[in-house]
């Protein structure tokens, strides 16, 4: 074949796009392959595809959309982690005449590839499936209002996911940062895949994001059980709305941006470029736009979900629930006005930066509010230390810290000292690892036997919880003592080596943060193995307050029979207190929306244009935007979307749940 | 649904919604409006946001042609009044619907329809005519932008005209049933936000850059 035969059908694709010549690669893709095919074979010899596929993948129901996308952020979290525990051990022995063990090259790719997939394919993944799986079951709902549309967001963002993933194996990632800034972005100074894999992989995964937020925001206004006004609405609720508004606020820009940048990279228009009038501080702008309120809008349902679990453990209602309400809805708007305070050192001028540095510390007034809303709750209360309760004092101690560096970095003369220092990178890590992170795994123990039907195993639980906990000052303290010294974010190797003690005991600290992810796997593991022994036989397993707990764990697919009648904001204490009655008998047949496989097709055929988008081949590209096309114009044309559960069956599914405990 | 929680413990409270669940019925029936407002939303904040980019480099011509060299407002006018007349269509067809006349329905889609595709018809000439001036997207940040925003609005119209074929084809097959109305009305929103984005366009970017 002739050579332009070959560029037509391959694009850029060549021998050398493999990186069969790096050993860290090549072992990884080794380890990667293996396991994949293990899974693959395991899931063909126990005939699996056909019940995966029929009850998983082309599921509507949102409890299994909220699963797989939780399945996704843990799997991509080992990759994220994988990638810090890389970066660690090469900035601890990186001094002087050591160069460490990472090229240059791959370490720009690892910093990126590990900011990227941690926000965009973990908290992002681990924050939707939880509203998803949970906020319905709150609100008395049977599914969300698209439950279509919830099973092509999951699926967009794990289109995502793999194209990133593919940049492991097949071309290389970003080098540019997780925030990809022009103009190093752009085609002059980042010719290869990189950038492409990046933009296509987010631009994916952001218009499930985008799509899953609308679908949220429409069931909490539309589908809430009667009696259930917004101010009885579960806290968890309101953050989740606050923070899927937000979202419909902020991605616009950063489709925006990426997508500008994608056309000054393919078609040499001049948005972000040094030439013919380029403004690549728009870039900025317009990403920071998106990036700011976007820790919020994971932060928020962080924040809803310590709401929960304090007023359970505690016993009490929550402490000033409307205050808390309001402390949500005022952050949401502040978060919007923010983003400069990511580069001050552009030369705004004074004005505008101190407008943006006080608007930046008015936002701790709110959160401080909710603070002391979760302190004065557990006064007086009468507190249970279970694992989720200790997350949740784990999360007070750490990210106040993490809440006062922020201050002290809003300060603009101070931040021109410690802009893209080690310093700022404490700072986030400080409140998205003790405000997100802590916050996911709380509630991941928390609701995970509503889930599945039992808890998790909890001496494991506690090996995850001291090991994220100890492990987490331990790393990100010595990061703030150095970034205060002046060390520089994104460097490669030192050579000044007094400094080097600090990334040591930084990699230590990675390291006992690594006993906590493999704990928090084996409390799942030993959850399942002891499953008899940790089943949650009532359906209500931490003497819960809100209606999640007054269905059975697991939920049936309908989760209520009969849809619950709201009188008070803790439903189902309410419930309880005043000796509530299962309805009997007379079950009636349940409307449900039916599985559709569209979501898996249109996803992998996003996969596909990314792909060949990548790559340059054009015709790949084409044919699969063309079947996009197709395939969600033919989709309008299936009426037939959903489907009853008939009466009977209902009635067999309830006699079979355990007989609820309280109230019967 | 107002419940008041004065009953005393154990008088009978409704715990249950036990009547025929209509309100589960109707998966997202009023959510779907609702939910295809949220969306337009969303929608107008990426022309909020190229409209801000257009801003900052509006006059940013590196050297090369100016908004008045280069903008044919005859053409513009024509376009303009083309999209605006098309609005007026869809809105001669929404009544039909609710008094659930296929026929005319479908006409006046239909119209709605020939007048969006020739509003597309003529930017694509305006853009060949500008590329084959010098005046690409590549020239300048100014170009770029102006490219861009024009465009995803054209390609925006060009989405709506597709929907508008599978409209009419689906109101054939199965006349004006309360899932297809539902669609035309979602579909009328789109249009006329777009005949809105337009207005913009043509007061901010053609308009104003002419005076300017």
């Amino acid at each position: 074949m002739t050579e332009t035969t070959l560029k037509t059908i391959f694009g850029r694709l060549g021998w050398e796009s493999f990186p069969i010549h790096e050993p860290i690669l090549f072992g990884t893709f080794v380890v990667v392959a293996l396991l994949g095919l293990a899974i693959v074979g395991a899931v063909t010899w126990f005939r699996l595809w056909g019940y995966l596929w029929k009850e998983w993948f082309t599921s509507v129901d949102h409890k299994k959309i909220g699963i797989m996308y939780v399945i996704l952020g843990i799997i991509m979290l080992l990759r994220g982690f994988a990638d810090a525990l890389m970066m660690r051990a090469q900035q601890a022995i990186a001094f002087g005449a050591n160069e460490g063990y990472l090229p240059a090259h791959h370490y720009d790719q690892i910093f990126t590839a590990h900011g990227t997939i941690m926000i965009f394919f973990v908290a992002i993944p681990l924050v939707v499936g939880l509203i998803n799986f949970v906020m319905p079951l709150q609100i008395g709902a049977r599914d969300v209002a698209f439950p279509f549309l919830n099973n092509l967001s999951f699926w967009l963002t794990a289109a995502g996911a793999v194209l990133t993933m593919t940049s492991l194996f097949i071309g290389e990632f970003a080098r540019t940062g997780w925030l990809s800034y022009a103009p190093l972005a752009g085609l002059a100074y980042s010719p290869d895949t990189g950038v492409d894999y990046y933009l296509w992989s987010l631009q994916i995964a952001g218009v499930g994001t985008t799509l899953s937020a609308i679908n949220m925001v429409a069931t909490i206004i539309k589908m809430r059980a009667p009696g259930m006004t917004m101010m009885k609405l579960p806290v968890f609720c309101w953050t989740a709305l606050c923070s899927n508004v937000l979202a419909i606020a902020i991605f616009p820009a950063l489709t925006v941006a990426f997508f500008l940048l994608m056309l000054d990279r393919y078609v040499g228009t001049n948005f972000f470029t040094n030439e013919l009038g380029g403004a690549p501080m728009m870039y900025w702008n317009m990403v920071w736009i998106w990036g700011h309120p976007e820790v919020y809008v994971l932060v928020l349902p962080a924040f809803g979900i310590y709401s929960e679990i304090t007023s359970t453990f505690a016993g009490k209602r929550l402490f000033g629930y409307t205050s808390m309400v309001y402390a949500t809805v005022v952050i949401t708007i502040l978060s919007y006005l923010v983003w400069l305070h990511h580069f001050f050192t552009m030369g705004a001028g004074p004005a505008v930066n101190s407008f943006f540095g006080i608007a930046t510390m008015v936002i701790s007034i709110p959160t401080g509010a909710k603070v002391f809303n979760w302190l004065f709750t557990m006064y007086r209360g009468d507190i249970r230390f279970e694992l989720p309760m200790m997350w949740v004092v784990a999360f007070m101690l750490t990210f106040v810290v993490g809440g006062m560096t922020g201050v002290l970095l809003a300060i603009p003369p101070a931040d021109f000292v410690l802009h893209n220092s080690l310093f700022l990178v404490a700072h986030f890590h400080n409140t998205i690892i003790g405000g997100v992170v802590f916050g996911l795994f709380a509630a991941m123990v928390y609701w995970f036997p509503k889930a599945f039907g039992f808890k998790l195993d909890p001496f494991w639980g506690k090996v995850a919880f001291w090991g994220w906990v100890v492990g987490y000052w331990v790393a990100w303290t010595p990061i703030y003592v150095v970034g205060l010294m002046g060390t520089t974010r994104r460097v490669h190797h030192f050579d000044d080596p007094s400094i080097q003690p600090y990334f040591v005991v930084a990699a230590i600290g990675a390291l006992i943060i690594l006993v906590g992810i493999l704990g928090f796997v084996m409390s799942i593991v030993m959850g399942f193995v002891k499953r008899e022994e940790l089943r949650d036989t009532t359906g209500d397993p931490w003497d819960g307050r809100t209606l999640e707990w007054s269905t059975s764990s697991p939920p049936p697919a309908y989760n209520f029979a009969f849809l619950p009648v709201v009188h008070d904001l803790d439903a189902w204490y309410d419930m309880k207190a005043r000796g509530y009655q299962r309805p009997a008998g007379e079950f009636r047949p349940i409307h449900m929306p039916r599985n559709t496989g569209t979501g898996v097709i249109l996803a992998g055929l996003s996969l596909a244009l990314g792909f060949g988008m990548v790559w340059y081949m054009w015709w790949l590209a084409a044919l699969s935007f063309i079947g996009l096309l197709a395939v969600a114009v033919g989709h309008t044309f299936n009426f037939k979307r959903d489907t009853f559960i008939p009466a009977a069956e209902v009635a067999a599914t309830e006699n079979a749940r355990q007989p609820l405990a309280v109230g019967a | 649904m107002t419940h008041r929680t004065t009953a005393a413990p154990g008088a009978a409270i409704t715990w249950h919604h036990l009547d025929a669940d209509d309100h589960d019925h109707d998966h997202g029936g009023g959510a779907t409006v609702l939910g295809f407002w949220i969306y337009l939303m969303s929608d107008a904040l990426i022309f909020a946001s190229l409209f801000a980019m257009f801003g900052v480099v509006s006059t940013s011509y590196a050297g090369g042609p100016v908004p008045r060299q280069i903008f044919d407002l005859p053409l513009v006018a024509l376009n303009t009044a083309l999209l605006l007349a098309s609005s007026i269509t869809f809105g001669q067809a929404m009544p039909h619907m609710e008094a659930g006349r296929i026929g005319p329905t479908r006409l006046w889609l239909a119209v709605t329809g020939v007048l969006g595709a020739a509003f597309v018809g003529v930017e694509l000439y305006e853009f060949s005519h500008l590329i084959a001036e010098g005046a690409g997207p590549q020239r300048s940040a100014f170009l770029s932008a102006f490219f861009t925003l024009v465009g995803t609005h054209g390609a925006h119209v060009t989405v709506g005209l597709i929907w508008v074929v599978t409209m009419l084809v689906q109101i054939g097959q199965h006349g004006l049933t309360g899932e297809i109305r539902r669609r035309v009305v979602c579909l009328s929103m789109f249009w006329h936000f777009l005949d809105i984005i337009w207005i913009g366009v043509f007061n901010f970017v053609y308009l104003y850059g002419v005076i300017r």
